[in-house]
């Protein structure tokens, strides 16, 4: 999939609790927490999210809390995908199995500011800042975890190995 | 070259006879848990999965202590929600409140997680079961979906970085003091990533409680598990308890590290984590003089009987400041008890404290000792990042159980000497 969206530049370590801070984890529900997405960083960011925009962000972007509601609450405010110098690992494993998409590279953070316009493909990890005239590629994912993307994440690749290809809905118990 | 303590865990749980850091396996998992906050995603993830049961009800725990007893009507929902669910597929470890405490101590206490074993959590503390030998990692809800429907999950093997600890540790000198030293040294994204190994003479001076402190901050680091050998402690420790046979597993001695530090904790000295970073560590010493409104002392981190026996011998015969408050929270209804019967809430009920019913509450800034703007706290807990506690303008330093009671009395961040015990 490929990506035009508007930038908004984050630092290094943001954690899971300005993503959505814990007073706010009494429902999943994307749509009640994104507007609470980043308020003790800014309050008024979530506001000028728009969808379809990027987040680009420095190192070791979702450390702390192992809430899915972070990536929950980011996708809920309509952002495309993150590009990061780094992740937190089970934010990472979080966006994947949401389907939040995260590219990883090192070079993009330093030459961007929020406001630039950027196209990002999330299959080639080829990244373009059109607004600076520059060009990277992301790095590739791990063979495993393209095969989680492919499924739709983890629940749906569950549900391949358990069922088999194109299995039906199961009745819940 | 041999395998460290993580990869033969790894190894033996995804059959296959060695792996290496980088190798992606499908790992059987002894047991799961999730909290109030975790599990009801996790439940309607687990539903889409489409399966009668969940792999073993003997394996799986629910255990409501983030937002319990019920803080407000939507806490009250989840809770319903994970009880009901508990209901539904007839899981004999859910408990309720009276038994639950906070996740990661109780299911340890209850003999729930075992050495050698490979214990997943929706709860990034879920780290804290290294202490007892065990492979054990915090993941997100549909994770732990995935592991509550097939009892699999897929991993990176991690690389190991080996932490030795020599000395006797100084004199006030903590659990939490010598791990928030190694996350201070190595950064917040130190051991992303990687397995933390500790080893050294030091730990052979510790209690299971003050390894469980360091065990339980490993994520602090980034790290995806933090481990150590399981030694005599260990072992005195947990047979007694384990509700399921084990087999104790030890790194080989040709094991290939990452890396290796060393520390001498003899010649460490009690620290704290300003604002607003569990990586931003300065000796308490040099921190003294800053002003406290509140000090709290429990979590998964240092809620633990030791813990508050440290505070207690501090706290005796003494008063909080009057500039300050004081939070106690025993980690389980346990702890809550066994302090009982020693007389330690008597001393903190004397010194001014509250005592409180298990619950993670003001560690999130949910409920239970919420900070209002510019307010500082020093707590016991695992992490002070902007609005952790509370308010987005209040503060947050980290410390271990002793230089929080010491800083209780004197109403300012105090090096515990300076009241003596």
């Amino acid at each position: 999939m490929i990506f035009h969206g508007t930038a908004w530049k984050l630092g290094d370590h943001i954690d899971t609790d300005v993503i959505i801070p814990a007073r706010y984890l009494v429902t999943s529900d994307p749509a009640a927490l994104a507007p609470h997405c980043f308020e003790d960083l800014d309050p008024t960011l979530a506001s000028k999210i728009a969808p379809g925009d990027i987040i680009v962000a420095g190192e070791n972007f979702g450390q702390g809390s192992s809430r899915e509601h972070a990536p929950i609450a980011i996708k809920g405010l309509g952002i495309a995908c993150i590009v990061a110098r780094s992740y937190a690992r089970i934010f990472f494993r979080n966006a994947f199995n949401i389907g939040l998409p995260l590219l990883e590279c090192p070079d993009l953070h330093a030459v961007t500011e929020s406001g630039d316009r950027l196209v990002v493909d999330n299959v080639s990890g080829g990244i373009r800042n059109e607004t600076r005239g520059t060009e990277y590629t992301a790095a590739p994912l791990p063979e495993f975890m393209r095969r989680l993307v492919d499924a739709g994440g983890i629940i749906p690749y569950v549900r391949q190995k358990i069922h088999g290809e194109g299995a039906g809905p199961s009745p819940v118990r | 070259m041999g395998m460290t303590l993580t990869e033969k865990i790894l190894a033996a749980h995804s059959g296959v006879d060695r792996i290496r850091p980088g190798d992606l396996v499908e790992a059987r998992v002894d047991f799961c848990f999730a909290n109030d906050i975790t599990a009801p995603l996790a439940f309607r993830e687990f539903e889409k999965i489409g399966v009668a049961d969940v792999f073993d009800r003997e394996r799986v725990a629910l255990v409501p202590d983030h937002y319990a007893p019920n803080k407000d009507i939507a806490s009250a929902e989840q809770c319903k929600v994970m009880r009901e669910f508990a209901r539904r597929y007839e899981l004999p470890y859910y408990y309720e409140i009276g038994r639950a405490g906070i996740a990661h101590v109780l299911l340890a206490e209850e003999g729930l997680v075992l050495p050698g074993e490979v214990f997943v959590g929706a709860d990034s503390h879920t780290c804290n079961h290294g202490a007892l030998g065990a492979f054990s990692t915090g993941i997100g809800s549909s994770d732990l979906a995935a592991a509550m429907a097939t009892g699999q999950l897929w991993f990176r093997v991690p690389e190991t970085l080996r932490f030795i600890l020599h000395g006797k540790p100084a004199p006030w000198v903590t659990g939490k003091d010598l791990v928030l030293q190694i996350i201070g040294e190595i950064g917040v994204d130190g051991a992303r990533y990687c397995a933390m190994e500790f080893a050294g003479e030091a730990l052979g001076h510790l209690t299971m409680d003050e390894r469980f402190s360091i065990a339980n901050m490993a994520v602090e680091a980034g790290g995806k598990n933090g481990i150590m050998e399981p030694d005599q402690t260990v072992l005195d420790w947990v047979t007694p308890r384990a509700k399921r046979p084990f087999k104790p597993v030890f790194a080989d001695r040709d094991a290939e590290y990452a890396s290796v530090r060393e520390y001498d904790s003899s010649q460490l000295e009690p620290v704290v984590s300003a604002p607003s970073s569990p990586g931003n560590v300065v000796p308490v010493r040099e921190a003294a003089g800053v002003l406290i409104d509140q000090c709290f002392i429990g979590t998964c981190t240092n809620g633990r009987l030791e813990d508050l026996r440290v505070a207690a011998r501090l706290l005796h015969g003494r008063k909080v400041h009057p500039r300050t408050r004081l939070l106690v929270i025993p980690a389980t209804p346990a702890i809550y008890r066994a302090a009982l019967a020693e007389g330690l809430i008597e001393i903190f009920m004397n010194a001014g404290a509250v005592v409180s019913a298990s619950t993670c509450g003001p560690c999130i800034g949910g409920h239970m000792g919420v900070l209002a703007s510019g307010e500082v706290c020093v707590s016991t807990s695992s992490r002070n990042f902007v609005g952790r506690m509370g308010h987005r303008e209040s503060k947050v330093y980290l410390a271990g159980p002793a230089v929080a009671a010491a800083s209780a009395v004197l109403g300012r961040l105090a090096h515990p000497d300076e009241i003596g015990a």
